[in-house]
């Protein structure tokens, strides 16, 4: 036993070098590395918690440790009847009273910060939202300014921004781990949450409710830019004149194919979204199809065989393209950039 | 059964089984075919663990994996642990309080055959075009779309299964309340089953709202109604809210039991009665109490408003007392006491830390701005697998080493059993304690894949590993089980018990007690050999014993309702699935009323048979 | 096996000169069905309670179909609680002749129940048959239509249960008469029968009534 005993502690050691090692994950991914309001306090008051609850763990296991070490069942005294006791009326009343002492220390904050993250009373006059989760991609309306965009979201930097979520098939969740906690994403109501970031960047979002099969696909962005330049983005989208028409040939070939192939499901510009994603600034994206790298090639795969990409999205099967012409429409979704603004702007995804 | 140890061919005993109405072999039945899923699940399990060892990886594909994470869900927490823990119930619990049987040994019988068809149809969902794939919470509306029936299976499988349950739950409270011996007051039941006695009614008040929950299910998908139907006014919360009134008794029903076990394990090898009893006694009541009116802290993302979320975090976290209470009373008991580390003390010892860090990463959840972060990620993950594998899985170990020779009459080998638990052990902490930080890194749990490039990669890894020391334990258990039955018979009391059921000859004779056991206090059997001869006082002189018949129509009975449950998973395509209802509704139905015509007395074992038997 | 002994009708046999209080707690199986009848209502309590929150939750839900305000009529629902409260208070007749040993009025006691019941049960379908023909009110035509249908439905289906139980045990023990085996019998039906009566209370108060006021 003993020789197990000192493996187990490799083990251990082994696996605390490598949380060492890995850090605090990715940065703009991780939680543990806020860069938004409801990621900051929600970081503070876990670490608030984890230090009480590690004290608590120290003292069961020195009390653990001293019974190991000392009321071990030593050679010779196997007959031997330890005093039956029945219980300690003082002890035990301490052990009632001091979790009672520390559960309300925890309770304290966290109902305040319950109160204050649910607080909406300045949704009027703050950036209004529209977020819709679809299997498996999302969409974004901004209200007031007549804007919509799907899978990346852009946000100023150093404001509330109110979410208006709804889904229009199944129950999703949102999530930037680094701006703030996740809310769902029903499809019976709408619910509403603020995000604020407070520094530009690239930041990572992911469906964390089970949607189907390409659940574990469904990643977006959330683009922080500084206030001038979400104006400047905002002015730039509603300019766009979803017709116009390409400068090369083999992209202007794309654009009839893509109004053919494509426009009974997609949007441009602010028109409604149907069943598709709304591809106004396709061409900026940081990814295709939320996860792929946005090259050429990724896309052209991605128009001829989706399923092998997100399986059970509804594309498949719903056109019929070779892929000479998924490689035009490809061409022309990737110039599809109507802004100066862009993931650029924000720093870009960091690799 | 000393008089009839000659061989019995193979068809023998499997009638005997299958008619059984004994408490012993219906508990025999629940180890057998939960120890059967509980392999299954752990198999899927590392089938998923494989998938994410690396990043992108297409070992298995989306759709495949979401029947996996499914499956092993719901097969560990319905059809594994909690069988397991009906089993080591049915065959202790009577012998702990000098019962002869349960209240309704037929309804035992019903209860067990119900399981065990409601478990294989769920999972012949494999052989007939797909498992479920919403996820072992099934949420609606994902579950209602599913494509396939997949989902009609964990329905119709899950109701069978849960009919079986609610019985079984009746079963042990009217024992419990009505079949204690002589002198078993209340509050000298040993801890086992004062823990069976609350956990039954957790059942009693937590799965009915389950039952209405897949009748819902049922009804939306079978029979096109509305529950869930966005469109027509229907409401998708209604099914996270009526699961999860059953999903969180559940944790309980699943952890309660492994407290119980842990009192009567770390007693025995302290050789010191439990330290605080009365407390422990009132702490299983409060946690139980308290477990249904969490239920929301599952749902503090579904956007329920800043109230509620308040209040169910309150009650979340009242839980840590007296969950607290029970650890420092079992490190007390152990205090003063002369420890001697056997397999089921190993696993009692593992489970403090392991137990005492998934209670604290409750607490962390119940906290509901952190759990904003926590939801439905990794640190879930970790967290619910650090209560029912280091509190229920531990549990269920322990017990199996402790109660083994009671049961099969052999003594598993130490030697295997403290292998079985270190490569447990540590890979069940090298698995999960890394997923709290994944979880925090970004990962959401339920992921077919994590993407590349995003430092989720080491500890996936790392995570995997672990998950295969675990299955290696599993198979050294399964080594164990079978060499044992080559070994000779177990000795009587190997353990130096406390309670009843140590004080009967092995194998446990069919009748259980011959005279009526005399209880003088807490740990009666201790009491025996401190103050008296070592052995149980009869409370009364020798005398007929009433046995009840056994009958093969509990499994009739489950095989008629099987029967027409496959009627109503495929009564959409066509007349077949129609006719199938009607032929196994008839079938049951046709059972019952036989049941109820057929007067059935029972029989004695007269006095003059048992004069010749071990006391 | 060879070492038992067969136990007998005789030994259920109920002496008439020394009648025991209570015919259906003299056996140790009769007290075990007695607790357990009770534990299981509670269980069925929870049920109901189910499907009670998941009404109310959809009650307003109607998706442009009838509501309960244009559905709802009192007269023939109030006959209904009349039919099934009358029903819960013979069957308490009966049970007070099964103390007496009073075979013959027990089985008569327990047949008008029965016969209540079934009264009951005609409403009902009337009742589903009126709002499917005169208002195209379904189960499929709502989210409401669903859980009316799924509420009031369950009790009914647990009425069909109790009368198909009432029979067996009626046609049954026509001949033999009362004794201690079959007493039990009639005592957990009889407390069966209390509970659905109750449930239906709510349903009247919480479906019929306050759909009516809206």
């Amino acid at each position: 036993m003993k020789r197990w005993m000192g493996k187990f502690k490799a083990l251990m050691l082994f696996t605390f070098l490598a949380i060492l090692l890995a850090g605090c994950g990715k940065e703009n991914l991780t939680s543990l590395n806020p860069k938004g309001y409801g990621a900051d306090i929600t970081l503070d008051l876990i670490l608030y918690i984890t230090f009480i609850m590690i004290g608590v763990f120290v003292v069961v296991m020195v009390i653990y440790t001293i019974v190991l070490i000392r009321y071990r069942e030593k050679k010779g005294q196997e007959n031997e009847i330890p005093v039956q006791v029945e219980g300690n009326t003082k002890l035990e009343i301490v052990w009632t009273v001091i979790p009672i002492i520390l559960v309300i220390i925890i309770l304290v904050p966290t109902i305040y910060f319950t109160f204050d993250l649910a607080d909406t009373s300045e949704a009027s006059s703050s950036i209004n939202i529209d977020v819709t989760g679809n299997q498996y991609w999302w969409h974004f309306e901004y209200q007031d300014e007549e804007v919509a965009t799907s899978q990346d979201l852009y946000i100023p930097t150093g404001e509330k921004v109110y979410l208006n979520m709804i889904s229009s098939d199944v129950i999703h969740s949102f999530w930037v781990p680094s701006i703030s906690g996740k809310m769902d994403v029903n499809p019976e109501n709408v619910n509403t949450m603020f995000i604020e970031a407070y520094e530009e960047g690239v930041y990572w979002g992911k469906c964390a409710e089970l949607c189907g099969p390409s659940h574990s696909l469904m990643d977006f962005k959330v683009i922080a830019v500084s206030p001038e330049e979400y104006e400047q983005w905002i002015t730039d989208m509603q300019n766009v004149d979803p017709e116009e028409v390409p400068d090369d040939a083999v992209a202007q070939e794309g654009q009839d194919l893509f109004q053919n192939n494509c426009m009974g499901c997609h949007a441009l510009g602010s028109a409604p979204s149907g069943v598709g994603p709304n591809l106004t600034n396709f061409g900026d994206r940081t990814h295709f199809v939320g996860y792929l790298e946005p090259t050429k090639e990724n896309l052209v795969k991605w128009i001829t065989d989706p399923e092998s990409i997100k399986p059970g999205n509804l594309m498949t099967g719903t056109y019929d393209v070779t892929e000479e012409e998924a490689d035009k429409i490809a061409e022309y979704l990737m110039q599809l950039q109507p802004s100066e603004i862009t993931p650029e702007s924000a720093g870009g995804l960091i690799d | 059964m000393s008089t009839t140890t000659q061989k019995r061919s193979l068809g023998t005993v499997i009638w005997d089984y299958m008619t059984t109405v004994d408490h012993k072999k219906v508990g025999v039945l629940y180890l057998l075919f939960g120890g059967i899923f509980f392999l299954m699940a752990g198999l899927q399990a590392l089938i998923i663990r494989t998938q994410l060892m690396t990043p992108e990886n297409d070992f298995v594909s989306a759709g495949l994996y979401n029947e996996l994470i499914t499956m092993h869900g719901t097969n560990m927490l319905f059809l594994a642990a909690m069988p397991l823990f009906f089993g080591l119930m049915n065959y202790v619990m009577p012998l702990q309080i000098g019962a002869r049987d349960l209240a309704f040994p037929f309804l035992n019988g019903l209860g067990v055959w119900l399981f065990i068809f409601g478990g294989l149809l769920m999972n012949s969902s494999w052989f007939f075009g797909g498992a479920p794939d919403a996820g072992w919470t099934n949420y609606a509306p994902l579950s209602v779309q599913s494509p396939g029936h997949g989902i009609n299976f964990y329905v119709l499988g899950l109701q069978l299964a849960g009919a079986g349950t609610i019985m079984t739950g009746i079963n042990f409270i009217a024992t419990i309340v009505l079949m204690r011996g002589p002198g078993m007051t209340y509050m000298r039941m040993p801890l086992f089953t004062w823990t069976t006695l609350v956990t039954s009614i957790l059942i009693l008040f937590a799965f009915p709202a389950f039952t209405i929950a897949l009748f819902l299910m049922q009804f939306d998908r079978m029979f096109d109604s509305a529950f869930f139907d966005i469109a027509l006014g229907g409401n998708s919360v209604i099914w996270q809210h009526l699961f999860w009134i059953m999903g969180h008794p559940e944790v309980y029903i699943l952890v309660l039991p492994a407290f119980g076990i842990f009192s009567e394990v770390i007693p025995t090898f302290s050789k010191k009665r439990l330290f605080g009893y009365t407390a422990m006694v009132f702490a299983t009541f409060l946690i139980a109490f308290l477990g249904f009116m969490v239920w929301a802290h599952h749902m503090f993302t579904v956007g329920l408003g800043p109230v509620a979320n308040a209040l169910f975090a309150i009650g979340t976290m009242a839980i840590a007392v007296p969950t607290g209470i029970k650890i420092f009373n079992w490190l007390l008991t152990m205090w003063g006491g002369s420890i001697k580390i056997t397999t089921p003390m190993l696993y009692a010892l593992g489970f403090i830390p392991s137990f005492t860090i998934g209670g604290m990463t409750g607490v962390m959840l119940g906290s509901t701005v952190a759990d904003y972060q926590f939801h439905d990620t990794y640190f879930v993950v970790a967290h619910f697998h650090y209560v029912i594998i280091g509190g229920s899985v531990f549990g269920i170990l322990a017990a199996v080493h402790y109660w083994w020779p009671l049961m099969f009459n052999r003594m598993l080998s130490e030697k295997l059993g403290k292998l079985e638990f270190w490569l447990f052990f540590s890979g069940f902490h090298l698995t999960f304690f890394i997923q709290h930080f994944l979880g925090l890194m970004g990962m959401p749990r339920r992921y077919w894949v994590f993407l590349e490039n995003q430092e989720l990669d080491l500890g996936n890894l790392i995570s995997t590993l672990g998950s295969y020391l675990m299955g290696l334990a599993v198979i050294v258990l399964l080594i164990n089980v079978v060499t044992s039955y080559f070994k000779g018979p177990a000795p009587r009391d190997p353990w130096d018990g406390r309670s009843l059921e140590w004080s009967v000859p092995n194998p446990t004779p069919y009748y259980n007690f011959k005279y009526t056991p005399l209880t003088r206090g807490l740990d009666p059997l201790w009491i025996e050999k401190m103050e008296g001869d070592g052995k149980i006082k009869p409370a009364e002189p020798l005398h007929d014993i009433h046995m009840p018949h056994g009958s093969i129509l509990p499994f009739l009975i489950s095989l008629g309702f099987t029967i027409a449950s496959f009627g109503f998973i495929y009564q959409l395509d066509g007349p077949h699935g129609r006719i199938l209802i009607y032929i196994g509704m008839a079938f049951a139905i046709g059972c019952m009323i036989v049941r109820s015509l057929k007067d059935d007395y029972g029989y004695n074992i007269p006095k003059e048979e048992l004069e010749k038997e071990d006391d | 096996m060879s070492h038992q002994e067969a136990i007998g009708r005789n030994a259920h046999k109920i002496d008439p000169n020394n009648i025991p209080a209570e015919p259906a707690r003299a056996t140790a199986e009769g007290k075990h069905k007695h607790l357990g009848i009770w534990i299981f209502l509670g269980s069925e309590t929870v049920l109901f309670a189910s499907l009670f929150g998941t009404y109310i939750a959809l009650k307003n839900s109607t998706a442009g179909g009838p509501t309960t305000q244009e559905l709802y009529g009192l007269e023939l629902v109030f006959l209904m609680t009349l039919l099934l409260l009358t029903s819960s208070l013979t069957s308490v007749y009966a049970i007070y002749h099964m103390k007496n040993n009073n075979f013959k009025k027990m089985q008569l006691w327990m047949g008008i129940t029965g016969l209540l019941g079934l009264a009951f049960l005609g409403c009902e379908i009337y009742e589903f048959a009126h709002y499917i023909t005169d208002y195209g009110f379904t189960f499929r035509s709502s989210a409401f239509g669903s859980a009316f249908y799924a509420l009031v439905g369950f009790h009914g289906g647990h009425v069909i249960f109790g009368l198909s139980w009432l029979i067996v045990l009626m046609a049954r023990n026509a001949k033999r008469g009362l004794d201690t085996y079959n007493a039990p019998k009639y005592n957990t039906f009889a407390l069966y029968w209390h509970f659905i009566d109750v449930v239906w209370v709510f349903i009247f108060t919480v479906v019929y009534l306050m759909g009516m006021v809206g």
